[in-house]
């Protein structure tokens, strides 16, 4: 039987009582959102909160909304709700890509956007999502917000930027046009963890890559970034060689560990063949094609 | 910590410890047993009811989560006497074999119906992908998901398991006649 340790349990109405909460706590507290992957963690002591702030009920926090330029999304939005997110969609394949494939429709339901970029888990999906798109990350705080790159906000497995006494509030993607993007993830089984996943988001002008964002998941990508593969597609023609150079970088640079998912020389073979492939369908869809296929 | 959770429509109060898990505060302190603990880790999908009109898994949701919410489980899931189209689904098409996983199935069941009442096989198989049977290999299940949402559509009004009125007490099968005990 599995259950957490005792736990003291306190109830933020707003995100200001969150903070007062968790400056009273820290650093013993943590933000109980969809708890799915918290709690789990807690049942296994893998952490030990003295007191969990339970953010469930800030229901200004749960949203999905388009601005001028930009796709803002609360912290507290479930994965169903990116999932039937038209504008989501319309905007960032990427998105709907990877939340068909997080978990299962029932953890989708109740998990959340904020949970799981702060859970930092190396498998988690969105956070290579994110990175792709270049994203920012809001984080509220006892001096007020600040806004953080995606690519930033990771410091290490299951580490983030995210203070003790702070909390992320909103992620923000920038809306730009001739944009395609793309994500896709082998697993084992449905709603498994990744062995390997790789998202991909472009912008075009005429046929050359003006901008290229390339994420990866649990491959060991230093903030779930191919780095070296971006800086190899700025302004080239994007076309099948340009991919597959991409592919081959990518999967160099990385560095997955072999477990029991698989041994690493297969990981790499993964980043390698997913990585040219979501190229593949980023820039399709960039051009207006392909936009109801599955990207997987 | 007090709470108050309503289930299946009945407000229940309780005072519980903040690491309660739902499934427990159900099973244990209301005695609704129909749910199931499975596997504990939010793999298997026994433990599956709706928070608010939504199926969570609720061995990884806290009880004092569910404070001032809804839940419904299995046990709510028939009308007094009449069974859920889905429940009578299950026993005309063989969806279960031990049972275990069944009331975490037909609760993801309804939700979908109500949701979608023309699903595909592959819906229907998207919709149960995080629970885990071990017995039918699912085929009956997806079956069974299919019969129900068939039955709805071709007939509101089918008639369906019912209690046998007084004398009885035994479940009556109307709507497929193999079963009938």
């Amino acid at each position: 039987m599995q259950v957490p340790a005792q736990v003291e349990y306190e109830r933020a109405s707003s995100v200001d009582h969150a903070l007062t909460l968790l400056a009273r706590y820290a650093p013993g507290a943590r933000i109980l959102a969809g708890g799915h992957s918290l709690i789990p963690m807690m049942k296994l002591r893998l952490a030990q909160p003295e007191v969990l702030i339970d953010i469930n009920r800030i229901t200004g926090l749960r949203y999905i909304e388009q601005t001028a330029g930009q796709l803002r999304i609360g912290a507290l939005a479930r994965h169903a709700d990116l999932l039937a997110s038209q504008a989501a969609g319309d905007h960032f394949a990427i998105l709907h890509d990877a939340e068909r494939v997080i978990a299962d429709p029932v953890v989708r339901n109740w998990g959340t956007i904020g949970g799981s970029l702060c859970q930092a888990d190396p498998s988690e999906d969105l956070s290579a999502a994110f990175a792709a798109l270049k994203g920012s990350m809001i984080i509220h705080g006892p001096d007020g917000s600040r806004e953080v790159s995606a690519r930033a906000f990771h410091t290490g497995p299951y580490e983030t930027v995210v203070g003790p006494a702070e909390m992320l509030t909103e992620i923000r993607l920038p809306i730009r046009p001739n944009c395609g993007s793309a994500y896709v993830k082998v697993a084992r089984r449905a709603g498994d963890w990744p062995i390997g996943a790789a998202g991909v988001a472009v912008r075009l002008e005429g046929d050359l890559i003006a901008d290229v964002g390339i994420g990866l998941t649990a491959v060991g990508a230093a903030h779930f970034v191919a780095a070296e593969a971006e800086a190899f597609l700025h302004g080239r023609v994007a076309g099948e060689e340009a991919f597959a150079g991409a592919g081959e970088i990518a999967a160099e640079h990385c560095n997955p560990a072999s477990d029991q998912r698989g041994p690493a020389d297969y990981k790499r073979h993964l980043v390698r063949e997913l990585t040219t492939r979501m190229l593949r369908v980023a820039v399709r869809r960039a051009r207006g094609l392909d936009l109801e296929t599955s990207a997987s | 910590m007090k709470i108050t959770v309503t289930v299946n429509g009945t407000d229940h109060a309780r005072v519980v410890e903040p690491r309660l898990l739902l499934i427990h505060f159900l099973r244990d302190e209301l005695g609704l047993t129909g749910s199931h603990w499975g596997c504990d880790t939010s793999n298997c999908g026994a433990c599956v009811v709706w928070l608010d009109e939504t199926p969570v898994k609720s061995c990884t949701v806290l009880a004092v989560m569910a404070d001032g919410r809804r839940v419904n489980t299995v046990e709510g899931l028939a009308a007094g006497t009449a069974l859920d189209p889905v429940q009578e689904a299950f026993a005309a098409c063989h969806g279960l074999q031990c049972g275990f996983c069944t009331p975490g199935m037909m609760m993801t069941a309804r939700w979908l119906l109500d949701r979608n009442p023309d699903p595909t096989e592959e819906d229907v198989r998207e919709a149960i992908s995080g629970q885990v049977c071990r017995c039918t290999g699912y085929e009956n299940i997806v079956r069974s998901v299919l019969w129900a949402a068939k039955h709805e559509r071709d007939d509101p009004d089918e008639p369906r398991l019912r209690a046998a009125p007084p004398q009885g007490g035994r479940a009556v099968h109307q709507g497929a006649g193999h079963l009938r005990r």
